[in-house]
This record gives C-alpha cells, structure tokens and sequence, in this order.
C-alpha cells in the first residue's frame, strides 16, 4: 500500500510531503508514547498517533519512520509542519479516533507490526 | 574515514530543541555514507540520552566522536545525579514530570533501549556532580 492510498482510506488531509505520496508503507504503530516507538525496528513504518508535538517528528527522524498520520483531529503547529517538511516526512491530519483509523487500516490489510 | 569531532550543548526542560543535536548529528552520519541500520541505533540511543538531559537534569553536553571502527558517544549533565542506576535501568522506573509525559516520555523504557542499541554503554553518577553516559557503537 502507498501513503495515497491510506489519505484515501482515512478521508485525511495531507498538511505537507505531497511529494511523496508513493512511498510504500508495510507496517503500523498507533502510539502516544514515544518512549514506546523509539523501540521499534521496522523500516516502511507509520506511525498513527494523537501526540501532535515538535518530539513527535524528531522521533519519526530517529526512527526513519516515513509518514506521520495525526488522528482524533489533533492538529499541527506551524513549527512542526516546517520540522516534517525539513526530513522529508509526509505528515496527515484525519478526524478519526485512533481506533477507528487503526481499524479501517487493519481492514484493508496494513499489518501491526507485533 | 578519518576521525571527526562534534560537540553539543543541551538545555534542561527545553523540549522544543530536544533532539536537534540529535538531528544535527544524524545529518553528520548520513553525510559519511554510514549504513542507515547502524545510523538508526546510533540516533535512537543518542536522542534518548538528549532527552534524558532535557528532561531530568540542569542541562550538559555531547561529545561524538567518529573514528573509521565506531562512534562514540559521551552525554554528561550537571546533576543532579542518579541515585540508584540499577533501579534507573529498570524498565518502568521513571521520575518523569508530568510535563516530560505530556510530552510522549516518561515509560522508563529510555535507558534499556540505548543499551539495546549500542556495543558498549556505561553509565556512572554521582549526585549533586552529574551523571556521565558512555556508549559505544561499532561500525
Ligand atoms: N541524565 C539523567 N539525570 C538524572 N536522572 C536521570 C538521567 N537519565 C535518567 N535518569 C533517571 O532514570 C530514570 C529512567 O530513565 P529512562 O530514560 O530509562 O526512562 P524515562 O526517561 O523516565 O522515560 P523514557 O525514556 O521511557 O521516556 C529517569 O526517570 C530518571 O529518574
Ligand atoms: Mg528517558
């Protein structure tokens, strides 16, 4: 599956990496905890999460993780929209619950990552 | 490769520049064409040490050294101090703030991953001095 597809399945809004709605994506993680994914050895991985701060994208950046959804309408702040687009991440904004948009994901096959 | 030096100063409790020698450092590696796995096990244990600086003590430094075997790493804080490191190593133990939860940490996860991560870690503390980790990654 291609990060399109997922804007599509969640009825997202892409806020920035327009550019590289074709990345492959294989794996999810849902987490608010960035103790938590910091652990995580998975390439083509996205992270779905409530958390909308500046660590939530410098975490992404260590752990190579490609695309970013923002969900339960959470929003981001100008600084971490530059921050994304600065690494090249692909950062979505969708008004789903986290189980909801684990859900319709899981449903159209996207795998958990354990 | 011949042998680099950098060196970063870390701010306490300031989590909006948490993470950028982090950053900085991770654009050194990629630069010297290190293979991104071992890039990726190098940034992980170093963002977690920044934090950990940012988040639990009055602020320190980074020295990274690169040589063509492996790069080493040295975070070393003001204090205070860790007064039990092998309770601190445990996985769950966190003296968090509520503000370090709400930024996304304080699972007590932080320590055990950089050693997951890493060929050699040390850590050593003396409270009301400082706390100094040591860590290693072969390259
Ligand atoms: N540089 C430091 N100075 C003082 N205390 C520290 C330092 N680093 C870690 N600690 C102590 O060790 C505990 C465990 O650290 P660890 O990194 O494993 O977890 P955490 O930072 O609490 O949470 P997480 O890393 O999962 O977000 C901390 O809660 C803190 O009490
Ligand atoms: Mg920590």
């Amino acid at each position: 599956m291609i990060i399109s597809d997922i804007v599509e399945i969640l009825k997202a809004d892409v806020i920035c990496g327009h550019e590289y709605l074709n990345r492959e994506v294989k794996n999810v993680v849902a987490s608010d905890l960035m103790s938590d994914v910091l652990t995580i050895n998975s390439d083509q991985l996205l992270l779905l999460t409530g958390l909308s701060n500046i660590q939530t994208i410098r975490t992404a950046e260590m752990s190579d993780i490609q695309c970013v959804v923002l969900v339960r309408n959470k929003k981001a702040s100008p600084e971490i929209i530059d921050l994304a687009e600065e690494n090249g991440i692909v950062l979505i904004e969708c008004e789903h619950s986290t189980y909801k948009s684990c859900g319709l994901l899981f449903q159209e096959g996207l795998k958990s990552i354990y | 490769m011949k042998k680099l030096f950098f060196e970063y100063s870390v701010e306490a409790g300031n989590f909006t520049k948490a993470g950028d020698a982090s950053s900085n450092f991770k654009k050194v590696l990629k630069q010297l064409n290190v293979d991104p796995q071992v890039i990726k096990r190098i940034v992980v244990a170093l963002y977690e040490g920044e934090v950990n600086i940012v988040a639990h003590s009055v602020g320190g430094n980074i020295f990274c050294n690169i040589d063509p075997k492996s790069v080493n790493l040295i975070l070393k804080d003001d204090g205070p101090g860790i007064p039990d490191i092998n309770k601190a190593m445990q996985v769950g133990f966190s003296t968090a703030s509520a503000k370090v939860r709400e930024m996304g940490f304080g699972a007590g996860m932080g320590l055990v991953n950089m050693k997951n991560n890493v060929d050699f870690l040390k850590i050593e503390s003396e409270m009301g001095k400082g706390t100094k980790v040591e860590l290693t990654v072969n390259l």
